[in-house]
């Protein structure tokens, strides 16, 4: 371990291409059964959706942690932090801080005042059925861009294990790898992946933990040593320094700040993490799930940086950059260089149950709330049966299944962790002034809400389609067009102010007001969770 | 909105603006919202801070502290042990100032002790002692 070959050998990954998929294949076959057996007694909806609400509060919290840390935070950072250096840090302390505005302002009393979705609390005591519609759109739209973040990562994944550089073979990676995944959901529900979430925290925390230790004992458990060595890889000190990605012009300052306010904004407004405070029977519960989830995801976020910093040293920026995956790849490579093929197929396949746990969440998410919210509530006007909105909820797995793959294709070989961001920035701008609002502003309003969620879902969406992202520049999704007039990468900076701005106006300019009633009903249950602490017992 | 996850709803004949009115919820929200709001004002500042500091005033945080160790990276790992650090008071004090308070007024509600007088529209066959 002292005398240190000058890089990895990518050609050499192919010889061990068997291998990999071996110890892949098998995990990927163990996770399966699982949620086989988990999904024996998936009867009603409350069991589809929230697993029954049977989770205790540290079951519950390990598979927030599984939900959260997705492919962008272990592909996505480790490559960001191994090419960007300390830009890429941000990442993670945005993703933990961010856990802050959840766990203060949002987990306990969504838990007290909801049911299944964001949109149970959203149209709490405003008007069923226009803010329903508008929660519904935008927790798809929030969990379209999140889920083709994991697509783009799975096919940097697999394309690094079977050795796949050209653009179609990776593209028909993200066929298959998505096509799998959605399969997963459709059998598993909630519970099922659950499970899965649990086992992969797991395995993911331990695997990094491995990895993160086996870096440090390289330098001698001297983190200085460490970033000396990233140092000397990348032959420019500025690594160690803030900047390096997003220090050159005003406008990249800029898109920093953006990137900034949408990371701590967006965590408390993710439908999916929001999702997961029901499955579990009580507020007590709930808080315990959060700082559960705060304490394992801020130890991931801790050794991302040794990763991030042992990949740029042990494995250089370039090489990472030449192999196929890009950045997503850094990961992987530094677990090929300390452990050959055997640690690759384990790291590979942890990944890979990562990005697929993740998924099924996101889908379940999803599905839940189109079902449950635009069909069941709107469509058929409460007539349909639980049999019924769970048949619509897997048809929705399918068609926002087809939808994410096809948008990881056209993803591919950007950095998971920037695209998760983009889905960060959306929720923060569509969903949390009005969860934020009407928890703990009386006056708040239907209009308020209406105009706040669309005007957010709206302005951030526009902006990142003419953003450096979709266009013009040399890692666009469409290459060779160029209508990129806004320059900041991420719209957070932008839209999440106009969102809340938005739903103050729209509430003062209502001449209409809400019912006081409902307004008294939703703050004392959700201070007091009465009625909710009862539902373990059903 | 039906609330079939958690029927029977032990709430259903509750006066919720008599709850919402009595000294006890006040006092439970001022705690909750004295906690929360200026926190979660400290925290958003501190990163916002870091993260000015970290776009604008580069040289300062690559000042080196301590070996290849510099500002930034201190800051950064800082930010780490605030966010433990609030993590673990909010939760106890959520356990002593807040939690036996709002016990105390679901069982309050649980008992029927907030029904609405009068009230004959829904769930009025088990209404119990209406105040």
């Amino acid at each position: 371990m002292i005398n240190i070959p000058a890089a990895v050998d990518v050609a050499a990954l192919k010889d061990t291409t068997l291998l990999n998929m071996g110890i892949f294949g098998l995990f990927v076959a163990v996770t399966m059964v699982i949620v086989l057996r988990a999904s024996r007694n998936n009867k009603t909806a409350a069991d589809y959706y929230a697993a029954g609400r049977s989770f205790t509060g540290s079951q519950n919290g390990t598979a927030i942690a599984g939900d959260y840390l997705s492919a962008a935070s272990f592909l996505g950072i480790t490559g960001a932090i191994a090419i960007n250096g300390y830009d890429g840090f941000m990442y993670s302390i945005g993703f933990l801080v961010a856990w802050l505005v959840a766990l203060l302002l949002v987990a306990e009393l969504l838990r007290n005042t909801g049911k299944f979705t964001m949109a149970d609390v959203l149209s709490f005591r405003l008007k069923q059925r226009p803010v329903r519609i508008a929660a519904a759109i935008s927790t798809l739209a929030v969990c379209f861009f999140y889920l083709l973040a994991q697509m783009a990562g799975a096919g940097a994944l697999i394309s690094l294990l079977l050795g796949i550089s050209d653009w179609g073979g990776q593209a028909l990676v993200i066929i298959v790898v998505g096509a799998l995944m959605i399969m997963y959901v459709l059998i598993g529900g909630m519970k099922g992946t659950t499970w899965v979430q649990i086992i992969k925290a797991i395995l993911l925390i331990a695997g990094a933990a491995v990895m993160t230790l086996w870096v440090l004992a390289i330098y001698g458990f001297n983190l200085s040593s460490l970033l000396g060595a990233a140092v000397d890889t990348a032959n420019n000190p500025a690594v160690l320094n803030p900047g390096l990605q997003y220090g050159k012009t005003e406008a990249s300052k800029l898109d920093f700040m953006s990137l900034g306010l949408a990371l701590v904004l967006g965590t408390a407004a993710l439908p999916h993490v929001l999702m997961r405070f029901y499955t579990v029977p009580t507020a007590k519960e709930a808080r315990k799930s959060v700082v559960w989830s705060i304490w394992l995801i801020g130890l991931f976020y801790l050794f991302t940086l040794v990763l991030g910093y042992g990949a740029a040293a042990l494995v250089g920026a370039d090489t990472i950059k030449a192999a196929p995956g890009g950045v997503n790849s850094a990961a992987p490579l530094l677990a090929f260089y300390l452990g050959g093929p055997l640690l690759l197929g384990f790291i590979s396949a942890v990944a890979f149950a990562t990005i697929l746990a993740v998924v099924a969440g996101l889908t379940i998410t999803a599905a839940a709330s189109f079902a449950h919210d635009i069909y069941a509530s709107v469509i058929s006007k409460g007539k349909a049966d639980a049999d019924t909105e769970v048949k619509v909820a897997r048809r929705t797995v399918v068609v926002i299944g087809i939808l994410a793959i096809l948008g990881g294709i056209l993803a591919n070989g950007q950095n998971v962790a920037f695209l998760v961001a983009l889905a960060f920035a959306v929720a923060a701008s569509a969903n949390l002034p009005t969860i934020i609002y009407s928890l703990f502003w009386r006056r708040f309003t239907t209009q308020g809400a209406i105009w706040s969620m669309y005007g957010g879902l709206g302005s951030a969406i526009l902006l990142i389609v003419f953003s450096p992202v979709v266009s013009g520049s040399a890692t666009s999704m469409i290459q060779g067009a160029n209508f990129a007039i806004f320059p900041l990468s991420n719209p957070g900076i932008v839209s999440i102010p106009l969102a809340f701005f938005l739903g103050w106006l729209g509430t003062v300019l209502d001449k209409q007001r809400e019912d006081t009633v409902k307004q008294a009903e939703m703050e004392v249950r959700s201070l007091t969770g009465v009625g909710a602490e009862k539902a373990a017992e059903h | 909105m039906g609330n079939d996850a958690r029927t029977p709803d032990v709430a259903a004949s509750a006066d919720f603006k008599e709850v919402q009115a009595t000294e006890q919820f006040k006092e439970l929200r001022k705690r909750h919202r004295s906690f929360v709001f200026p926190m979660a004002i400290a925290f958003l500042l501190w990163y916002f801070a870091y993260i000015i500091l970290a776009a604008y005033a580069v040289d300062f945080m690559s000042t080196k502290v301590w070996g290849n160790i510099n500002i930034g990276i201190i800051m950064g790992l800082l930010q780490f042990v605030t966010t433990f650090a609030i993590t673990s008071w909010y939760v106890s004090y959520s356990n002593k100032r807040l939690d036996p308070i709002a016990a105390g007024i679901r069982h309050g509600i649980e008992g029927h002790e907030f029904d609405r007088t009068g009230a004959g529209a829904t769930g009025s066959a088990t209404g119990g002692a209406a105040k």
